[in-house]
């Protein structure tokens, strides 16, 4: 009896399961049905599919801030990008100044900038954008603390108060221009100016909210904020007011964190996004045998070197500096690490920033010259010397170990005897920054994409004991690199940037070798997808085919 | 704040006497009889004696994230960050004290119901957890399901036709499966799944180009709440990778111990008595071998579910699952203190309390075990 029971229990249960099964199903096709013929109606008058272009963007990690005041990392800039907006823009794939939500902009003195801000313009939750929005925004940031708005206390050298901060005030005049009043020229504050975390917000919305802006984020963007699933997805709609009626092209950008970067890459191809950030190089013969996809390089903003403590012998010794050069085989090691993905680094920055010396012919690889100046510096011997490798992947040097090797073969070549030496990050950056390497390898990665972040912070004898760990020290160069910081004029300070590493390259205190070209793919019917160095992308114009 | 310290004190000594003292506290009221009373009398005991367990917890996590180098407030602002602004920042955090008085300051936070506040985001961890905890519990729950059903009947099977060509598949199976890295295994089951067959989808919970609408984040859940069948299809389909990615370990864990159990309950003289009786085998096997064999793999399957609940930083990384393994392993890398700490206090809790909860079970199914 028990037995038949269970059975009729069972029996029961599915025939439950079943039919629950068919209303769901008959559900769906329920209500496919009833939409099905207002389409067709709806194609009749206009002859445009209505689906709404969705970009599905996969990346990495999620967001921290969506304040872009708050935030630091390159997370959260790729999403507050596209719902606020800067002052000035950088260019769509370098660090150019454009105009943005300030059409003209003019400087007398490099002490007094006037801003004309574009007319027409509303935050998303319908208040007016002017010139009080702006000075409310500065208002904000300089009345606040280190660890409220770090980017503001390091771009503008702290806060109201502090003797570094270089912003005298900010003011309005009339609607539409506000006047900066600078207590010393600084050469890069236009560039400063268009750094993601100066976006404008809605002064209405973070006077209401304070802390919890950053929940619900207010700009005038061409995407509007919708929903922040945490660590799962952040979802900005068409800001259908915004100011350029033809942008933005997309319905709807949803920022999709997947951790790892094959698996990202996977749901890129079974097409559960449409963009993927963060491919490995090795996987880059992957995307570009695979006719559904596309491959996109980031421009470059880092470089990672070789540097020569330039007060240890034999490396105060010009001649052997420039040995080095000529006997690193940097292609191969492009090849090899990089999966090509790389430029061969001849400055200490990237070209795509303004200011770049492209005329310098660099050091090629050629051993016999090197060794030639080895003897020229009376050590046709050779000599024995520790190389320093970094024990961490970073942007710049994906595998540190594994390209000293290359190196220390490079170097055996011309009979130098190099011994590889590793410490754990923290210890290596201590013993490289007093000096106690005799060469080392390093790199950077810039901030606002200005020349000044690169050559005054890694090569002035200002920072000897801070980034300048190779120890160069040239009073020329420190001479060049000051005047630029208060030059504002672009092209004279352009001018200034291209002797200074002139004579950097002819003193050679390192071995540039890479600048690092970060990968992304999408699918192959993505259109006007321009990745920008500094890793924040504008998705305005982005569009499907 | 020195008031707190001395609190916190108080209230440890407090609760060290109640634990020496237990026995003598209850044993006073032995009004309530029976079975239901020992029952109560033991659950107590059990929850007494996790206070000192996650105490100690507290104690060796709080000193072995501190032991690692880097500098949460250097983590947070980055390398190219000012001196002043980290000082600042240490200062603001709380990182100058003495660690005992961190360690303090955070246990009268514990007493007061305050988990703390991250340090990356400033959000109070009790709030963010809750939703990575959801996640975490919906993928388990399903794992250990698709675990228990193949577990336990492969197990049976396997010990029924004990040397049949099933079994010795199933054991191989199992061996795979139990030494099998689900890293791996996750990306394998992405690749052919996925890509070859494009059958089912490789990452996150839902189809986010129609999101499901979170009330309680468990998202099955929320479908069926809302009524959005549509939805639920699609958010079962992205359980089933992961879920069987998960489920690998646990099954062939499960598998194993029903085989070895049934084997030796097979060989029993009741068995033999309800065979010669004429009993079909079929109910021999599963009504009367299987409750006495259940025990030791209901030990298993309870330790299993504390495991996954603690959240599978590698399924949930490869899977894009928004997990609490995952939730605590960004924390360490931030060296977000409060997150790592009450994280782990959380995850440990679930752990022992399922554990107590499979131990009750035992006597449900088994009454011949007591508890004293």
């Amino acid at each position: 009896m028990n037995k038949k029971k269970l059975w009729s229990i069972a029996l029961l249960l599915m025939l439950v399961l079943s039919t629950f099964l068919a209303a769901c199903s008959s559900d769906t096709t329920g209500t496919t049905d009833s939409t099905d013929p207002k389409d067709d109606s709806k194609d009749g008058e206009v002859e445009e599919s209505t689906d709404p272009k969705i970009l599905v963007f996969g990346r990495g990690g999620d967001s921290v801030y969506l304040d872009p005041a708050r935030a630091t990392d390159g997370e959260s800039f790729k999403v507050t990008q596209n719902i606020f907006e800067t002052l000035l823009n950088f260019g769509p794939q370098d660090t150019t100044i454009n105009e943005g939500l300030a059409t003209e902009w003019n400087t007398e003195d490099g002490l007094t900038y006037t801003f004309t801000l574009r007319e027409g313009v509303k935050f998303q939750d319908g208040t007016d954008f002017n010139a009080e929005a702006v000075v409310k925004n500065f208002e904000r940031w300089s009345n606040g603390t280190e660890d409220q708005f770090p980017y503001y206390a390091s771009m503008f050298g702290g806060f109201k108060g502090d003797e570094g901060h270089v912003i005298e005030s900010v003011t309005a005049e009339g609607d539409n221009t506000v006047i900066f009043k600078l207590k010393r020229p600084q050469a890069p504050f236009l560039k400063n100016i268009a750094m993601s975390p100066f976006g404008i917000a809605s002064p209405t919305a973070f006077e209401k909210d304070g802390d919890k802006f950053t929940d619900n984020p207010i700009g005038t963007g061409p995407f509007k904020f919708v929903e922040w699933k945490k660590n799962e997805t952040i979802t900005i709609e068409k800001y259908t007011d915004y100011w350029n009626p033809e942008l933005p092209k997309l319905d709807k950008v949803i920022f999709q964190a997947i951790p790892d970067n094959s698996a990202r890459l996977t749901a890129l191809t079974t097409g559960e996004i449409d963009l993927a950030d963060g491919v490995n190089p090795a996987d880059s013969n992957n995307v570009t045998g695979n006719a559904d996809l596309q491959l996109y390089e980031r421009p470059s903003m880092n470089v990672g070197y070789l540097g020569l403590t330039n007060t240890r012998p034999p490396f105060d010794d010009v001649r052997v500096r420039q040995a080095m050069n000529h006997a690193i085989d940097k292609q191969s090691i492009i090849d090899a690490f990089f999966n090509g993905g790389a430029l061969i680094a001849k400055n200490p920055m990237p070209p795509s920033i303004s200011g770049y010396n492209d005329d310098i012919a660099g050091y090629d690889y050629d051993p016999e010259k090197a060794k030639e100046l080895l003897k020229e510096a009376g050590l046709e011997d050779g000599f024995e010397m520790d190389l320093w490798a970094m024990p961490v992947p970073r942007p710049y040097m994906p595998d540190g170990t594994k390209v000293a090797e290359v190196i220390q073969k490079n170097l055996a070549d011309i009979g130098i005897k190099a011994n590889i030496v590793t410490y754990e990050w923290a210890t290596y950056l201590e013993k490289t920054k007093n000096g106690e390497a005799d060469a080392f390898m390093l790199g950077w990665t810039g901030d606002n994409g200005d020349a000044d972040n690169f050559l005054y912070v890694l090569l002035d004898k200002d920072n000897i004991g801070s980034n300048n760990y190779a120890y160069y020290s040239n009073d020329e160069v420190h001479d060049i690199l000051i005047a630029a910081q208060t030059e504002v004029d672009e092209a004279k300070r352009n001018e200034l940037y291209a002797q200074a590493q002139e004579i950097i390259f002819a003193e050679a205190p390192w071995v540039p070798l890479a600048h690092s070209t970060p990968l992304l793919a999408g699918k192959v019917n993505l259109l006007n997808f321009l990745p920008h160095p500094t890793g924040s992308d504008k998705l305005a114009e982005v569009d499907f085919k | 704040m020195d008031y707190k310290r001395g609190y916190t004190f108080l209230f440890l000594t407090f609760c060290s006497r109640i634990i020496l003292e237990y026995p003598a506290t209850f044993s006073l009221h032995n009004a309530l009889d029976g079975e239901v009373k020992t029952m109560l009398h033991y659950i107590g005991k059990r929850l007494w004696q996790l206070v000192p367990v996650l105490l100690g917890m507290t104690f060796v996590v709080f000193m072995i994230i501190r032991a690692i180098p880097g500098d949460p407030a250097q983590v947070i602002l980055g390398q190219q960050a000012s001196e002043s602004a980290v000082k600042a920042l240490r200062t603001k955090l709380g990182l100058d004290d003495p660690w005992y008085i961190q360690y303090f300051d955070y246990l009268w936070g514990l007493i007061t119901g305050d988990l703390g506040e991250s340090m990356r985001t400033m959000n109070p961890v009790s709030d963010e957890i809750w939703g990575y905890l959801a996640a975490t519990f919906e993928l388990s729950l399903f794992a250990i399901l698709i675990a228990i059903i193949v577990g336990i009947n492969a197990g049976i099977i396997s010990a029924w036709f004990q040397n049949s060509w099933f079994d010795y598949t199933a054991m191989i199976l199992a061996l795979v499966g139990v030494s099998m890295p689900i890293f791996w295994l996750g990306l394998m089951l992405q690749y052919i799944f996925g890509v070859e067959f494009g059958l089912l989808p490789t990452t996150g919970r839902e189809e986010v180009r129609n999101p499901v609408e979170s009330i309680t984040n468990l998202y099955v859940l929320d479908t069926i709440i809302q009524g959005r069948y549509d939805q639920l299809g699609t958010v079962l389909k992205h359980l089933i990778l992961p879920g069987v990615a998960l489920a690998t370990i646990p099954m062939a864990i499960i598998a194993r111990m029903t085989r070895s159990s049934m084997l030796e309950v097979m060989r029993s003289d009741y068995v033999r008595t309800a065979r010669s009786k004429g009993q079909r085998m079929f109910w021999v096997v599963y009504k009367h071998a299987l409750k006495n064999a259940i025990i030791p793999v209901l030990t298993i399957i309870g330790l299993q579910m504390g495991m996954l609940l603690g959240g599978a930083i590698l399924t949930e990384t490869i899977f894009g699952w928004p997990g609490v393994g995952r939730y605590i392993y960004e924390a360490i890398n931030f060296r977000d203190y409060p997150v790592i700490q009450s994280g782990i206090l959380v995850v440990a809790f679930i752990f022992v309390m399922i554990n107590l909860v499979i131990d009750v079970l035992y006597s449900l199914i088994d009454p011949r075990i007591k508890y004293d």
